[in-house]
């Protein structure tokens, strides 16, 4: 009976650990989210992947509405992965401005002649230094940035899931 | 071709680890007398094929194979040969098939060492070795595979963080793997002794070796982590409690108390329960910390780079063993017999007990320091940071009384020992500690009441344990390891107390005057290097009448963009100088920090000693006398 007893104890301890832990990993998850700067610097000059002409970002953005930035490279096999998210969003006629993160300007140019382009605009960042100042630290990285105000409004970190999908959608629908 | 290679070798060991436990559960039921020869091959070929595996991505990084994805993201062309093959393990998915290729490697040889154990016993040991070895494979082939391939291949890699191109931590990882790993074969084999009932005397002899090998390997990995951090970190301490340092530390706790436990099983033949529970609590530990390291649970700015996944499969992983090791446990208990025997209070079983006491507290205060704020900030969303504070008023004033059973634990007689008459030597060595902390307390300012006892009593032990290599009949590997101990507590409180430092910004040609040294900055020189921008300072430090040089170093590497401080240090016998800067914003100030550490090296001394103990017992035969 005690043996049961003991037994009993030590699996609902065990069982109680293994839920914190699980809810921990999910809450240590959260935290990268914490965005690291708040607002761009738009007085920021980059160049144009396709046409090597040199512009002020402001350029890009749209004033009423939020754009969506997403950070990519040809070799990044997670972009692969969410560039097909990007498309959709493209189709929702949602700005989307590319930054092509220490790649090649020929093999960029042919993931997107071969997968679709959903990109507006893309700017080039070869030694990763445009990334830093949007506070990224890896990529894929995607950031929903007011127009108006230029503070980054949200960050996703790592490739974009369905769910990210519908709530970047749902949210420039309402703020335009 | 390499990245093929190595993936497929995977599959083939996978399905021989499916095979093997198959194979072993079927013939553990069956009452073969004799171990079937193709357990041996189907070891052999799938170690093997581990082998090939690991051996094809170190390729893969010697020859900056960027089509690799491991290698792009760890790997640089201009980086040194040297740690290009140590920047195999210095990443998440190499480590792991390091892991995995130690826990083969040590099934193979336990397979060729335990040829005079029960059959019985050796195929329950395969059987959970197998499922560890499986588990592994199964979460390196689905959630960090370490060759995936790229398309279009890059043309250069990021790079590995500069901070990891060091000789200390180039072996620090694998040389810790091997301890971690052999506690898988304690859990494994201890399990195993559990259902077929033969624990006992001759079992302890047989698992003894393994749980020498892995503690001597465990010291010596945290040695070298601790190395590295004091050289390389540039912060002039040797621990600081970082939980990713705690969790190598928890398992070592266990560990030592494992070991001596194993000795009482060994002569007495009892504390058999309690020596499973050590045995699976250490893997458990082991275990964990993989989890806690890999998961980015406890280091959240690292999570990105990690799966999810990752981190939810190891943990249930974890979990489906620890459960399944607390049913053999409780189901099989009842085979243990054991013949009541009667304990005396002064015996060596006792003080080894007290020992065990000791390490378990050592080891909840870590645990809980570790592990506390992650629950914390699950169940009420607070984020508290549990720092060195905590650890030393918790851990501190429990060294008194450890030290003092440390003392004369080691001496006591089996089964009951009597109190003898007042010992004189004792008494004079007693003395003589009192005396030699007089005279050093006198020389510091910063006493306080604690450190008065500490210093005496760690002095006394170290006095006892040098004694003891002249009088007492213990065996002389365990003289070592305990003279090695008692030398590390002293160091580190004589450290501790005469430890002090300067901080302060300077530029070329200024002076700072500190406890009658002079520290003068003498002149910066730029240069580049391979694959990075070196700032050297040149400083002199006079001393009344004596002086010397200090060269300490900022290193800017550019891929991926990191700045290093590489502190230069002189060592001698008796004290470290240290001696660090960093740049400041560029009006040509450095901020310097020098510190002054007494008998620092007697730490990392010290600390081989105890591990030369261990290894010791593990290579001397006749040591089975004691």
């Amino acid at each position: 009976m005690s043996k049961n007893i003991k037994f009993l104890g030590l699996l609902l301890t065990l069982i109680i650990i293994f839920i914190i832990l699980l809810k921990g990993l999910n809450v240590s998850k959260d935290y990268s989210n914490e965005k690291l700067k708040n607002k761009i610097d738009f007085s920021l000059n980059a160049k144009k992947l396709f046409s090597d002409e040199i512009i002020n970002i402001s350029d890009l953005f749209d004033k009423n509405s939020p754009s969506v930035v997403n950070i990519w490279a040809s070799w990044c096999a997670p972009c692969r992965e969410e560039h097909q998210f990007l498309m959709k969003l493209k189709d929702m006629n949602i700005n989307i401005i590319g930054i092509n993160y220490k790649d090649s300007q020929k093999n960029a140019k042919n993931f997107l002649s071969s997968l679709g382009n959903p990109y507006s605009e893309v700017i080039t960042d070869n030694d990763g230094t445009k990334s830093i100042e949007f506070g990224a630290i890896g990529v894929p990285e995607t950031f929903i940035i007011s127009g108006k105000t230029n503070e980054i409004i949200k960050k996703y970190i790592g490739p974009l899931t369905n769910e990210n999908l519908l709530e970047i959608k749902k949210f420039i629908k309402e703020n335009v | 071709m390499s990245n093929y290679l190595g993936n497929y070798s995977l599959y083939i060991a996978l399905i021989a680890s499916v095979y093997l436990i198959f194979k072993s559960y079927l013939d553990a039921n069956s009452e073969n007398k004799y171990l079937d020869k193709n357990f041996i091959l189907i070891t052999s070929i799938q170690t093997v094929m581990i082998t090939v595996s690991f051996f094809s991505l170190v390729a893969a990084f010697v020859i900056s194979d960027f089509s690799n994805e491991t290698v792009f993201n760890n790997s640089h062309t201009l980086k040194p040969l040297f740690y290009k093959v140590s920047g195999t393990w210095g990443n998440h998915e190499g480590s792991l098939l390091l892991w995995l290729l130690v826990l083969s490697i040590f099934l193979f040889i336990f397979l060729l060492n335990s040829r005079s154990q029960d059959t019985k016993y050796k195929l329950l040991t395969i059987l959970f070795q197998q499922i560890i070895i499986s588990g592994f494979l199964v979460f390196i082939l689905l959630t960090s595979n370490p060759f995936k391939m790229l398309y279009p291949i890059p043309s250069e890699g990021l790079g590995l963080n500069p901070i990891l191109q060091d000789p200390a931590l180039a072996i620090h990882p694998p040389i810790l793997y091997l301890g971690y790993v052999g506690t898988s074969i304690i859990f494994s084999a201890s399990l195993a002794s559990m259902i077929s009932g033969n624990i006992g005397d001759k079992w302890a002899r047989h698992i003894k070796k393994w749980v020498l090998v892995s503690w001597v390997f465990l010291t010596i990995g945290i040695l070298l982590g601790s190395i590295w951090a004091y050289y390389e970190l540039g912060w002039g301490g040797f621990w600081f409690w970082d939980p990713v340092e705690n969790v190598s530390l928890m398992p070592w706790f266990c560990l030592t108390a494992l070991l001596h436990t194993v000795i009482v099983l060994q002569k007495r033949n009892s504390f058999k329960e309690w020596t499973i529970i050590l045995s699976i609590t250490t893997f458990s530990l082991s275990m964990s910390g993989t989890f806690l390291v890999r998961s980015g649970i406890l280091n959240s700015i690292h999570t990105f780079a990690n799966d999810p996944s990752r981190g939810l499969y190891i943990l249930s992983f974890l979990f489906i063993l620890i459960l399944m090791s607390i049913l053999i446990f409780f189901f099989n208990q009842n085979k243990i017999s054991n013949i009541a025997k009667e304990n005396f209070i002064l015996s060596k079983e006792t003080a080894i007990l007290v020992n065990n006491w000791f390490m378990m507290f050592f080891l909840s205060v870590v645990l809980v320091g570790t592990i506390y704020p992650i629950f914390l900030e699950v169940l009420n969303g607070s984020k508290i940071s549990v720092g060195p504070p905590f650890y030393n008023n918790l851990l501190i004033p429990f060294l008194i009384p450890f030290l003092i059973f440390m003392s004369f634990g080691p001496s006591l007689k089996w089964i009951k020992d009597k109190l003898k008459k007042l010992n004189y030597n004792i008494l004079i060595i007693f003395l003589v500690s009192l005396l030699i902390s007089y005279v050093i307390l006198t020389k510091t300012e910063n006493s306080f009441l604690l450190s008065i006892p500490l210093i005496v009593l760690s002095i006394y032990l170290l006095l006892v344990t040098i004694k003891d290599f002249f009088v007492s009949k213990s065996s002389i590997s365990q003289k070592i390891s305990h003279f090695g101990f008692s030398l590390l507590i002293t160091s580190i409180l004589l450290n501790g107390l005469f430890s002090n430092e300067f901080n302060s910004n300077m530029k070329v040609g200024d002076e700072r005057i500190f406890n009658e040294k002079v520290v003068k900055l003498k002149e910066v020189n730029v240069t580049d290097v391979d694959n990075y921008k070196s700032l050297k300072a040149s400083f002199e430090v006079t001393n009344k009448n004596s002086s010397f040089a200090l060269y300490p170093e900022v290193r800017i590497y550019q891929q991926p963009l990191t700045i290093t401080s590489e502190a230069d240090i002189k060592t001698t016998l008796f004290s470290d100088n240290f001696l660090v800067f960093n740049i400041l914003k560029d009006d040509g100030y450095y901020n310097v920090r020098y510190q002054y550490k007494p008998l620092m090296i007697w730490i990392w001394i010290s600390t081989i000693f105890i591990g030369f103990g261990g290894l010791l017992s593990i290579i001397r035969k006749n040591e089975q006398k004691y």
